[in-house]
């Protein structure tokens, strides 16, 4: 069974094919940039299906809607594939019942993962061109008061770097232990 | 840029080769030059519309044009929205005394549970700067917001915005609402956002989706101008 996720979870995938065992997961990525371009995802999936359909007899798509006003979905219908539950993974790393309770109450929270911890320069500052127009963060973020950092590991490196992300953003910071969420059972039981 | 373009005296050049420059300054979203731009057209006895249609909306369209064709990013783009709108503040006071066409009034805002705000806020520019008159109701409003504007403002279009899958349900609340009440007929409703298209637009019952502010402009003007042929007619 293949696993064909999107780039900015490939290390948590990884991470639990090791520990839960399960060795019958394979693992391909497509680009995490892609996030910040959702018309791109589901034709660049479609095309990755396509590739590696004839090798495995299921393969689980690593992506939530993500933007793509469901076209992944699209794609999973056409080709029979499934995909992981909720809307981004924001929600399935919180739980997407727990995230969709609290996200209504939250609209000024800016939410990072592990992955967007570590690279918050490459996904956020420098594709919203805050390295050269530092300016424009108000445009972007004006409407925000909080930082909440989804935290997938207990890593304090990661914590300080989110932390650091919501200074230089000038919100309040938030660390929210998360573990796996609903990415554990989405390969558990798959 | 290179230096022989910096050195560049706005003011030296005749109005074709001005507003040549606008638009490259508007590309390059600088604002300080836009300004300078605008008032020395203004100047030379330029009428306010027509600076703000053959400088300022002209240039934006070539930017929406390149962000919709991934030649530019979201960055650059905000970059140019705000030169223009540095242009347009100071057009804006002086459109209405120098009888600007108007073309009709619009509310729109992003929807409940939704903060992206940059693409609602070009299509407010780019509606203003065909002569719509615009009521920006901002991000996260629940239908009481839109009913309010509604009925405060009596414009001829509403406009709703959403960027999330989870959000862009909240749109049919609004119009299903608005059917409730019978209020639907008495407006035009346009939607946009990235994650939905047109057959989305159809299923929640809108009368239009619109992929950029481009079409958002065309769309509005097209509908108008039928709401005024039904008038005439009945
Ligand atoms: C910039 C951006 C942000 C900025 C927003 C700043 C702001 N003030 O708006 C920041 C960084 C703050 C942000 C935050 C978040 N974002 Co965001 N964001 C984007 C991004 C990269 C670009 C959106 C944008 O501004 N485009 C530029 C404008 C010009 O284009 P546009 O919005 O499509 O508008 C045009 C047309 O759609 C149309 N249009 C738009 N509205 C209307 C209205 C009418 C009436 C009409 C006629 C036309 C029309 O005309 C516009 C002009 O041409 C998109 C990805 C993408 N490329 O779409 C993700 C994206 C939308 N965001 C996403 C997410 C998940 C979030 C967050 C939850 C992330 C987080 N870490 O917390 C929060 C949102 C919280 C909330 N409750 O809303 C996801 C959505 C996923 C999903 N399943 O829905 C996306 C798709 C990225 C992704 N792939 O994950 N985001």
């Amino acid at each position: 069974m293949l696993v064909l996720a999107c780039g900015a979870i490939a290390r948590e995938v990884m991470a639990l094919i090791r520990l839960n065992g399960l060795d019958h997961l394979d693992l391909a990525c497509l680009p995490a940039i892609l996030h910040n371009t959702p018309d791109r995802i589901a034709p660049a999936l479609r095309a990755a299906i396509a590739k590696h359909q004839p090798n495995y007899d299921r393969i689980i798509v690593g992506y939530g809607d993500c933007g793509t006003g469901g076209e992944i979905d699209r794609v999973c219908a056409e080709t029979g594939a499934t995909r992981l539950p909720g809307a981004h993974c924001y929600a399935f790393f919180s739980g997407v019942e727990t995230f969709d309770a609290v996200a209504e109450d939250e609209i000024a929270a800016f939410y990072l993962t592990d992955f967007l911890a570590r690279q918050f320069d490459a996904f956020v500052t420098r594709p919203l061109g805050l390295d050269r127009h530092p300016e424009l963060r108000d445009i972007y973020f004006g409407n925000y008061e909080k930082l909440v950092y989804l935290a997938q590991t207990d890593d304090p490196k990661l914590t300080e770097a989110a932390q650091a992300a919501a200074d230089r953003l000038g919100l309040a910071f938030e660390r929210r232990q998360t573990g796996y969420g609903d990415l554990v059972p989405a390969l558990q039981d798959a | 840029m290179s230096d022989e373009e910096e050195d560049l005296i706005l003011s030296e050049l005749n109005d074709e080769e001005l507003v040549e420059q606008m638009m490259d300054d508007l590309y390059d979203g600088m604002k300080p030059e836009i300004e300078e731009g605008v008032n020395i057209l203004l100047e030379r006895g330029w009428a306010p519309y027509r600076i703000l249609t053959e400088a300022l909306v002209a240039g934006m369209t070539i930017v929406g044009n390149d962000f919709r064709d991934g030649i530019l990013f979201v960055p650059e783009v905000l970059l140019s929205a705000n030169a223009m709108k540095g242009g347009m503040a100071i057009l804006k006071p002086l459109l209405a005394e120098t009888g600007a066409p108007r073309m009709g009034k619009m509310v729109i805002g992003t929807v409940k549970g939704d903060i992206h705000d940059i693409g609602k806020n070009l299509v407010a520019m780019m509606m203003e700067g065909a002569g719509f008159e615009v009521v920006d109701l901002g991000i996260n409003n629940p239908v009481e917001n839109y009913l309010e504007a509604l009925e405060q403002e009596q414009p001829d279009i509403l406009g709703m915005s959403a960027l999330l899958t989870t959000t862009m349900p909240y749109m049919k609340v609004v119009i299903d609402t608005m059917v409730e009440k019978g209020l639907r007929d008495d407006y035009v409703v346009l939607v946009g956002g990235a994650p939905l298209n047109e057959e989305f637009g159809k299923a929640i019952g809108a009368d239009g989706y619109c992929r950029d502010a481009a079409v958002a402009v065309e769309m509005a003007k097209d509908f108008i101008k039928r709401r005024h042929n039904q008038m005439t007619a009945s």
